[in-house]
């Protein structure tokens, strides 16, 4: 309903409006003539002024602006490319640097073994020999004693037991006597003790 | 008066009259928004090439693209041989680009509404083009209108609708930007009258198409800008490059 009277209302409106402009209208403005002249010297001379002062001064400026800036921009990529090339020779150069000093050091490393293993080589056979000998005085020095152990013993026997005869019967016996006996008795328990 | 949407056409004197000999040349309306799209041209591209900086600032960034576009445009249309022209086209481009959006602010008259003014701007593009392709070429100009390929029993009636495609270039150059702005300007004046005359209840329909209006006419202002500078670079092609 209201739009209804919406939309009529509008309509009546346009009617009425177009009525109106009919009434006032005395044609465009346009194809007046009283200043044709006034608006082409006008235009002539703005368009001109601004013309000239575009063309000569404006212009040539921005054209400018643009060019410089423009090889600017590729000098700059001339030269950052320039710098990457140098910076690609330096890394090759410190790539190179750095695996022949590490040759180097490997060399020198695998030198240095050498010559340790060598030393120790070297060191090791004076050792041995040397302990070689001191093994060979120490088995001679045991079997010297072992030699005389016997002896010792006996003697010590001998004498242990003509002391403990003295005490224990008061009377002297002859050494000789006691000696055969413990020669006898270590002869037959020799074989206990020192069997090889 | 106001309620005409035609009245907003109207030339009216500003100071006093001027007259040299015969002719009225009076400081009117009209050359009052003349003066003022050419010094904010000038303005605008006096400040966008003052400064070279390597990272343009957004004034500079406006003048060089607008440069490149307009470069862009002749070298697409006319090839290299436009170069000379380029200041031309490229002030005549900014001249109805700016005449036009002045226009688009309200209470303001709008130049390129006048057909007297796009004429004189046609008439001059059409009397140098015209120039150009017989100084480049001679008589031999007169081959454009002498399509290559044509039955030579066509030949006198293609000829004869040639010329006149020609000559008629002018007024079609003019007319086509006169009667966009002029069509444009009337249409939202008549909405805008329509707002008042059906006031709270029924103005909010053309209000809304007054909107959209303003918005369909800044961009007919920027293409009817452009169309008059891409066929004065098509003419200027024809005078240039003879191959038709």
């Amino acid at each position: 309903m209201f739009k209804k009277i919406y939309f009529q209302s509008i309509f009546f409106s346009l009617f009425f409006i177009k009525e109106a402009f009919a009434a006032e209208n005395g044609g465009m403005p346009q194809l007046n003539p009283e200043f044709w002249i006034s608006q082409i010297f006008w235009l002539v001379l703005t368009f001109g002024i601004m013309y000239l002062v575009l063309s000569k001064l404006i212009l040539p400026k921005i054209s400018n602006n643009l060019e410089s800036r423009k090889s600017q921009i590729l000098e700059n990529i001339e030269a950052a490319e320039k710098q990457r090339e140098d910076s690609d020779a330096k890394l090759k150069e410190y790539d190179e640097i750095i695996s022949k000093s590490k040759l180097q050091a490997n060399s020198i490393f695998n030198q240095a073994r050498e010559k340790a293993q060598k030393d120790i080589g070297a060191k090791r056979e004076v050792i041995d020999k040397q302990i070689d000998n001191e093994i060979t005085e120490a088995e001679k020095e045991i079997d010297a004693l072992r030699k005389n152990a016997p002896d010792k013993i006996n003697k010590i026997a001998i004498e242990t037991s003509s002391e403990l005869l003295q005490k224990l019967i008061g009377a002297e016996v002859n050494n000789s006597s006691i000696s055969a006996i413990v020669d006898d008795l270590s002869k037959r328990n020799g074989d206990k003790y020192y069997g090889n | 008066m106001a309620a005409n949407p035609m009245s907003q056409f109207d030339v009216y004197r500003i100071g006093p009259e001027i007259k040299v000999g015969a002719f009225d040349i009076s400081f009117t309306n009209a050359s009052l928004f003349m003066i003022l799209s050419t010094v904010s041209i000038l303005l605008i591209f006096n400040l966008g090439s003052k400064k070279n900086s390597i990272l343009p600032n957004k004034i500079q960034l406006l003048a060089e693209l607008s440069y490149t576009f307009v470069s862009k445009m002749i070298s697409d249309t006319a090839g290299s041989k436009a170069k000379p022209y380029f200041a031309f086209i490229f002030s005549l481009f900014m001249f109805v680009l700016f005449c036009n959006m002045f226009g688009m602010i309200p209470y303001t008259f709008t130049v390129t509404s006048h057909i007297i003014v796009t004429f004189v701007l046609a008439a001059f593009i059409f009397i140098g083009v015209t120039v150009i392709g017989f100084i480049k070429h001679g008589f031999g100009y007169l081959k454009l209108f002498v399509p290559s390929g044509v039955p030579a029993v066509l030949l006198p009636l293609i000829v004869v609708i040639e010329i006149i495609s020609y000559l008629s270039r002018p007024i079609s150059l003019s007319v086509r930007l006169f009667a966009n702005m002029m069509a444009g300007h009337t249409m939202m004046k008549v909405f805008g009258g329509f707002v008042i005359s059906l006031g709270v209840v029924g103005g909010w329909l053309p209000l809304s198409f007054s909107v959209a209006l303003t918005g369909l006419e800044i961009l007919v202002a920027f293409l009817q800008a452009y169309v008059f500078a891409i066929l004065t670079c098509i003419y200027l092609n024809d005078a240039l490059n003879l191959h038709h």
